[in-house]
C-alpha cells in the first residue's frame, strides 16, 4: 500500500493535468483548477519547512560546534529579525522589514553577485586558452559580444555590435534550440514515466 | 623578454582582482558616460511594441527577481515602468520570486511618485505567489482566485484599475523581468503560447543567449538582455543618464580589462608551449 497510494496519487494527478490541457470543461477545468490551487498551497508549505529546516541545520551546528559555526548566529539572527519585523508590522512600504529588505538584503545580495566578476575574470585568464580550432572560435565569438555588449565596441568598430547580434540571433539560436528541444524531450519523457509508475526514484528509496 | 611573459601568465589573482576593481571604481567615481548608441537589437523591438501600445490599455509586469540582480534588472524594471507610465498605461505588478514584491514596491512607488500617478487607478502591486509556471496557468482562468488581495491587503473587488481583469487574457502584455526560475520560460509557455498574451520582458547579460530562439519564433515580442538591454531602454525613453546608461562605463572598462587578461593568458600559454616544443 506504501507503493500504491502514491504511484495512484502521480497517476491521477497527471492525468487530470494532461487532460485539462486538451479539454477545458467540466468536470475536467474544476479538477485542474484545484489541482492548480493544491499546489501553490504544498509550495508555500514547503517554504514553510525550509524555514524550519534553516533554522534546525544552524541551531545543530552552533550546539555541535561543527565547522564555521561561528557564521550561523548570524544567519539565526537575520532571520528571526526579518520574521519578527514582518510578523508584527507587517511587509507593507514604510514598516521595519521593507526597511530592513531594501537598506540590508538588497545591498548584501548585490554584493554577493558582484563578486562573481572577479572570478570570472581570474577564471578567464586562467582557463580560456586559444588551444585549438574550436576553442579558439569560442574565444573570438566570446570577444566580440563583449565588445558588442558595451557601448566600447560601437566606438571601436561600428559593425561590431551588428556582428554581436548576428552571432548571438543564428549560431547561438540554433545551440540553445537544440538544447531546449532535447532537454524538452527529456521532460516530457520524464514525466510520462513518473504517471505510469515506471520512474519511481522521487518516491525515495532504490526502488 | 621571455621571462616578462612568463611571470605575467603567473600574475597573482589578487593583482586581478585590484584591476577588476579599479576599473569599475575609477569610471564611478569620475562620473565617465559613454554615448550608448542603439542599433537593431530586441531591445528596440521591446521599447518599439510598448510604444505602440494604445493609452488605457493594462500590462502585467512579473518581477521575477531578487538582490542579487537588481544592478541590471532594477534600472529596466524603473525605465519600463516610466514609459508605460507615461503612456498613461495601466500597470499591474506581481512577483514570481518572494523577494521581487519588494522590489517592485519600490519600482511602483518611485515612478508613480515622479510622474504624478496614483495607485489603485494608475498601478498596483499584487504581490507575491508561489507556484510559478503552474500558478501562471491559474492565472489564465482567474487572477482573482489567485490575488484575492493586493500585497497591502486590500480586496481584488475594491481596486478600481482591476475592474475590468478577469484573467491574463485580460492584458495587452505580460513584461517579465527575470534572473532564472521561474521566469521567462514559465510565461512564453503559459501566459504566451496557452492563453495567446504578448510576452516580452528582460533578464541577465548571462542568461540572455537562451531566449534569442523565443524571439526569433516571434513568442516574445522584444528583450532586453542585461545592463545593455537597460541602457538601450533608458537611452529610448529619454532617462538622462539612467543608472544603467551609467552603468555602460565602468562594465566597459571592466570587459576591456578581462579582454586584456585572457590575451596575457594566451601570449603566456604559447610562449610556454613554443618552450617546451624547443626543448622536445
Amino acid at each position: 500500500m506504501r507503493l500504491i497510494i502514491p504511484l495512484a496519487i502521480t497517476f491521477v494527478s497527471g492525468m487530470i493535468m494532461v487532460l485539462h490541457f486538451f479539454v477545458p470543461h467540466w468536470p475536467i477545468n474544476i479538477m485542474g483548477d484545484n489541482l492548480q490551487e493544491w499546489f501553490m498551497i504544498v509550495t508555500a508549505a514547503a517554504i514553510f519547512l525550509g524555514a524550519l529546516n534553516l533554522m534546525h541545520v544552524h541551531f545543530r551546528k552552533i550546539k555541535l560546534k561543527l565547522k564555521n559555526w561561528k557564521y550561523s548566529p548570524v544567519t539565526i539572527i537575520g532571520f528571526m529579525a526579518m520574521f519578527v519585523a514582518g510578523l508584527i508590522y507587517g511587509v507593507t512600504s514604510a514598516r521595519p522589514f521593507d526597511f530592513m529588505f531594501m537598506n540590508m538584503v538588497a545591498p548584501m545580495g548585490s554584493t554577493m553577485f558582484s563578486l562573481l566578476a572577479f572570478f570570472v575574470a581570474s577564471a578567464a585568464f586562467r582557463a580560456f586558452r586559444a588551444s585549438n580550432w574550436r576553442a579558439t572560435l569560442l574565444l573570438t565569438s566570446a570577444f566580440i559580444v563583449m565588445l558588442g555588449q558595451v557601448p566600447i565596441g560601437a566606438m571601436i568598430w561600428d559593425k561590431i555590435p551588428l556582428a554581436k547580434v548576428w552571432l548571438m540571433t543564428f549560431p547561438n539560436t540554433a545551440g540553445q534550440r537544440a538544447v531546449m528541444i532535447g532537454a524538452a524531450m527529456g521532460v516530457v519523457s520524464t514525466s510520462l514515466r513518473m504517471i505510469f509508475g515506471i520512474e519511481r526514484s522521487y518516491l525515495g528509496g532504490t526502488e | 623578454m621571455a621571462s616578462i611573459i612568463e611571470k605575467l601568465g603567473n600574475t597573482d589573482r589578487r593583482i586581478i582582482f585590484i584591476l577588476i576593481a579599479l576599473s569599475v571604481i575609477i569610471p564611478v567615481t569620475t562620473h565617465l558616460i559613454f554615448p550608448n548608441p542603439v542599433g537593431a537589437e530586441p531591445s528596440r523591438d521591446m521599447y518599439e511594441y510598448v510604444d505602440a501600445l494604445p493609452e488605457g490599455c493594462d500590462v502585467l509586469m512579473s518581477f521575477d527577481y531578487g538582490p542579487s540582480t537588481m544592478p541590471e534588472l532594477h534600472p529596466m524594471a524603473i525605465a519600463i515602468t516610466t514609459h508605460l507610465m507615461r503612456k498613461d498605461i495601466n500597470v499591474v505588478c506581481m512577483a514570481l520570486w518572494p523577494e521581487g514584491a519588494s522590489l517592485a514596491q519600490e519600482v511602483m512607488s518611485n515612478v508613480a511618485d515622479s510622474l504624478g500617478k496614483e495607485q489603485y487607478e494608475d498601478g498596483c502591486n499584487l504581490g507575491y505567489k508561489t507556484g510559478g509556471a503552474i500558478m501562471i496557468v491559474r492565472l489564465g482562468s482567474s487572477m482573482n482566485a489567485v490575488f484575492p488581495t493586493d500585497r497591502d491587503n486590500l480586496p481584488w473587488d475594491e481596486i478600481p484599475m482591476l475592474e475590468q481583469i478577469s484573467d491574463l487574457a485580460s492584458f495587452d502584455l505580460v513584461i517579465t523581468l527575470s534572473a532564472g526560475d521561474p521566469g521567462v520560460p514559465a510565461w512564453v509557455m503559459m501566459a504566451g503560447d496557452r492563453f495567446g498574451v504578448p510576452v516580452g520582458g528582460g533578464c541577465t547579460a548571462v542568461s540572455a543567449p537562451q531566449f534569442y530562439t523565443y524571439l526569433q519564433t516571434g513568442q516574445m515580442v522584444g528583450l532586453l538582455g542585461g545592463l545593455k538591454g537597460a541602457a538601450d531602454y533608458e537611452t529610448l525613453v529619454g532617462i538622462q543618464e539612467g543608472p544603467a546608461v551609467e552603468g555602460m562605463a565602468p562594465q566597459s572598462v571592466a570587459h576591456l580589462v578581462i579582454m586584456l587578461f585572457i590575451i596575457i593568458g594566451n601570449v603566456a600559454y604559447f610562449s610556454e608551449k613554443k618552450k617546451k616544443g624547443g626543448r622536445e
